[in-house]
């Protein structure tokens, strides 16, 4: 029973969500819920797989492993993985938009909206062959097609250049006009991939309220996946974190802000900073270490871009149907995790460590050693590999 | 307007003096160019021997045009030109009313064309009618409708169709080889044609469904010239090259024949003198009800969910999967209908000579096809009609130029120069209308008022 109330409850569910190109995991076993009329996003640091996400989602890729469940409000689940890609806005009623926009632009904005009701005026023009004789009933259905795209474009502030060609729109306008278009649709699920992307920060504001509105007055979830903060931490109820393929946080905005992994990850701390990060969060036993000196032993070196470290660090080389996975090194998540496990072993480490060294050394040790044992896992496997890289 | 982009150093010289020196340089290419083209010409004498002709004069007569012409150019025209232009940026936009012909162009076309044979006839009497009805008026109409066919399929959709020249073989031989063998009526033909032809989109649609762009374009060729290459070889079937003749005549609906031994012969049950012309002006004028049929449904289907599906599928097709529209059967509909309209031209074409054999239906005949619908500005019905017109009409027209032969000598024939004269009005159009005649694109539905979507947003689609 309990089972079944959580499984209305959640509108989407992506379990064991894994996507393959080659041999680079792109999504390793990502598994998040987003709750029906809530606004979940999808946030992390570039190339984290958010898209993939996205385009998993909608059927423009076939996950190589996992279920991505969609349950509707009329209690009818889907499979999206086994969708064919068209079938899932027409039948699973999840539309979306994309990260660079794909208005239809020569056509004006109603007509925009118009394609989007496509399926709906197919079944009334009796597919186009009572349409081609005029019939009313196709009549009517038009008339009531162009209401609820004049309806959406009121809502999208639009409804002054409905007769405009949609490539004639400012970006910002076109952004409101891509999630008016799938609002036509009639989705239950509206996936939105970076809708606040270029836009300066009245519009972004703008944009918050009408996904507030369609929040609040359609009953449509929303998952989104955003760079924008301020949008994020704004609007959305529920926040799922990606690096490098996998979930490293998931919870509340204000949880999810104060994961020291997330920050690590997202804002791309450099490994100086960690502890500093640490410290911010309040982890007591970094504050007890305060003068223990950085760590330059490993990772990548003095890189605070978002990206983490030379590419050459972050993903090691593997032929034919190997799996390629990104070293610990590179992950910022994970650091923070290394970093956590050594300040926790501290004592025991001080104890067997030569009673000569000066502090600073004893505390780098264990950290040193913290991530070379998790480096290790991976040396067993890099010998064989560095072996078919010669036969090359 | 394709301006030289001058060097820097040319700015200081002034523009006699750079005429002067670009023309010497255009003399020069043109003598490097024709030296061999104009300047010697291979003949046989008497001992059937080759001997080379030289035609200095000649070779001087062209060299020198070249450079006077260049000299005009650069020296005068382009100051000109720039001169208007700077005086047309200066002036403000003078936002003109359309013309009553323009405002009414279609109504005016229509009254056109209904008019056409009976003014042909007032002018020239049946026997003189003749040949302006036939040669220009049906053939241009075949083009019109065969343009307005491939339009659903280019301009709409976007998929870009070279082979589309084996829809209307498939709908012409559909007619002759049904039609002579069995003996049905053409008017039972006529839709089967077409259907036999919509079938054969779908099975060529099929297959080119994932390809775009240039492999699309090439698949479809190769799918014209399979057909003609079916037509030729299966003997047995369609009689190879010699053709498939005696098809039968057009009736009208069975109840007055054009054949002038059969009992209800048009001049017999209307009690005229007997010609050749009723029968050419019946074709007319059905080719011209073929041709408002494919406008009122390509008019019908753009409003259309369909029709729309088409537009935005040439827009962006993953926008379209996005949206839940399925991909697959649109692109289909699209080949089938487009197919559909050229098996109707067919089934007339064939009706029409009497005769069809697998030389009518070569890749310059899809070719010109295509021409004529990006040349009329994709997507628009009227501006296809337009250059149907100018290609079609001014291409036989050139048959017509006697006069030439009092220019340029009387072994000059002026047909042979069709080719080259479709090329030339293709550069100047493209140059001059990259878009087409009509390059604006018309919405089908609007809130307030109707606007014409500039060209410029429009795009071709990606095959």
């Amino acid at each position: 029973m309990d089972v079944q109330a959580s499984m209305n409850d959640f509108i989407l569910q992506v379990e064991h969500l894994s996507m393959k190109f080659g041999g680079l995991v792109a999504i390793g076993d990502l598994s998040f819920q987003a709750r029906r009329g809530e606004i979940t996003a999808l946030i992390g640091p570039n190339g984290a797989g958010k898209t993939t996400v996205f385009n998993c989602i909608t059927g423009f890729y076939k996950p190589t492993e996992g279920m991505i469940t969609l349950n509707k409000r009329d209690g009818s689940t889907h499979l999206l993985e086994r969708l064919p890609n068209h079938e899932i806005p027409a039948r699973a009623n999840v539309a979306r938009t994309f990260q660079n926009i794909r208005l239809f632009s020569g056509m004006t904005l109603l007509e925009n909206l118009l394609v989007a009701q496509h399926n709906k005026l197919m079944r009334a023009s009796g597919y186009t062959f009572l349409g081609l004789f005029g019939f009313p009933s196709y009549r009517q259905a038009s008339a009531e097609s162009i209401e609820l795209a004049r309806h959406w474009l009121e809502k999208a502030d639009l409804v002054d250049r409905a007769d405009d060609p949609a490539g004639d729109l400012p970006y910002g306008a076109q952004r409101r006009l891509e999630i008016a278009r799938a609002m036509c649709t009639g989705p239950e699920l509206l996936c939105l991939d970076e809708p606040a992307a270029g836009l300066n920060p009245k519009e972004s504001a703008s944009l918050n309220e009408l996904l507030i509105d369609i929040k609040d007055n359609t009953g449509t979830s929303i998952l989104l996946i955003e760079h924008d903060m301020s949008v994020v931490m704004q609007i959305s109820d529920h926040v799922v974190v990606l690096e490098y393929g996998r979930k490293i946080s998931d919870g509340n905005p204000q949880s999810v802000r104060t994961d020291p992994r997330v920050i690590a990850a997202y804002l791309g701390v450099d490994d100086e900073q960690v502890e500093e990060v640490l410290t911010e969060v309040g982890d007591e036993d970094v504050i007890e270490q305060l003068d223990t000196g950085p760590d330059s032993a490993h990772g990548p070196g003095n890189s605070a871009s978002m990206m983490a470290g030379p590419v050459s660090d972050t993903v090691e080389h593997a032929d034919e149907g190997e799996r390629v996975t990104v070293s610990k090194g590179a992950s910022k998540a994970a650091q923070v995790d290394a970093r956590a496990a050594a300040i926790a072993s501290k004592p025991a480490a001080k104890r067997s460590a030569a009673k000569a060294a000066p502090k600073k050394t004893v505390a780098k040790a264990p950290a040193a050693k913290a991530a070379s044992a998790s480096k290790g896992k991976e040396a067993a496997v890099k010998p064989a590999s560095g072996k078919r890289g010669g036969r090359k | 307007m394709a301006v030289t982009v001058s060097p820097e150093r040319d700015v200081v010289a002034t523009p006699i003096q750079r005429a002067f020196r670009e023309a010497l340089y255009a003399g020069a290419i043109a003598l490097g160019l024709f030296v061999l083209f104009i300047g010697l010409r291979t003949d046989q004498n008497i001992n059937n021997e080759l001997i080379l002709v030289q035609r200095w004069a000649l070779l001087g007569f062209v060299v020198i045009a070249t450079a006077v012409g260049r000299f005009l150019y650069v020296g005068y025209a382009q100051p000109a030109m720039e001169r208007a232009n700077a005086e047309k940026a200066k002036a403000p936009a003078a936002v003109a009313e359309p013309g009553f012909v323009r405002q009414n162009f279609n109504k005016i076309g229509v009254a056109v064309l209904l008019l056409y044979p009976v003014a042909m006839v007032l002018a020239f009497g049946f026997q003189g009618s003749l040949k302006w009805v036939d040669n220009f008026g049906i053939q241009i109409l075949i083009y019109v409708m065969l343009a307005w066919g491939l339009n659903i399929v280019v301009g709409l959709a976007g998929l870009l169709d070279l082979g589309y020249v084996a829809f209307y073989a498939v709908g012409a031989y559909a007619y002759a080889l049904l039609g002579t063998h069995f003996g049905l009526s053409f008017w039972i033909l006529l839709p089967a044609a077409g259907c036999m032809a919509a079938f054969w989109g779908v099975m060529l649609g099929f297959p080119v469904l994932r390809l775009r762009g240039d492999y699309l374009a090439i698949v479809t060729l190769a799918f014209g010239e399979i057909i003609r290459l079916v037509l030729i070889n299966w003997r047995e079937v369609t009689n190879g090259s010699a053709g498939v003749s005696g098809i039968p005549k057009v009736s009208f609906f069975g109840l007055v024949s054009f054949n002038v031994s059969d009992p209800n012969y048009i001049a017999k049950v209307l009690h005229i003198a007997q010609s050749g012309a009723y029968y050419k002006i019946f074709l007319y004028y059905l080719i011209l009800g073929l041709c408002f049929l494919t406008a009122f449904v390509t008019i019908r289907l753009r409003r259309l969910p369909v029709g729309r599906a088409w537009e935005a599928l040439r827009e962006d097709e993953i926008a379209c999967r996005s949206l839940g529209i399925n991909t697959t059967t649109t692109k289909l509909t699209a080949f089938a209908t487009g197919a559909m309209f050229g098996g109707f031209a067919g089934s007339f074409f064939a009706a029409r000579q009497g005769f069809v054999s697998p030389e009518s239906f070569v890749f310059l005949e899809s070719a010109i096809i295509l021409a004529i619908v990006v040349l009329g500005g994709m997507g628009s019905l009227g501006g296809i009609a337009v250059a149907a017109l100018v290609m079609i009409g001014g291409t036989e027209i050139l048959r017509e130029l006697d006069f030439l032969k009092a220019v340029f000598g009387p072994d000059f024939t002026p047909e042979l120069y069709r080719m080259l004269l479709f090329g030339m009005a293709m550069v100047i159009v493209m140059l001059w209308k990259p878009r087409g005649f009509v390059g604006s694109r018309e919405p089908t539905a609007f809130l307030r008022e109707r606007k014409a979507v500039s060209g410029s947003f429009t795009k071709e689609g990606h095959g």
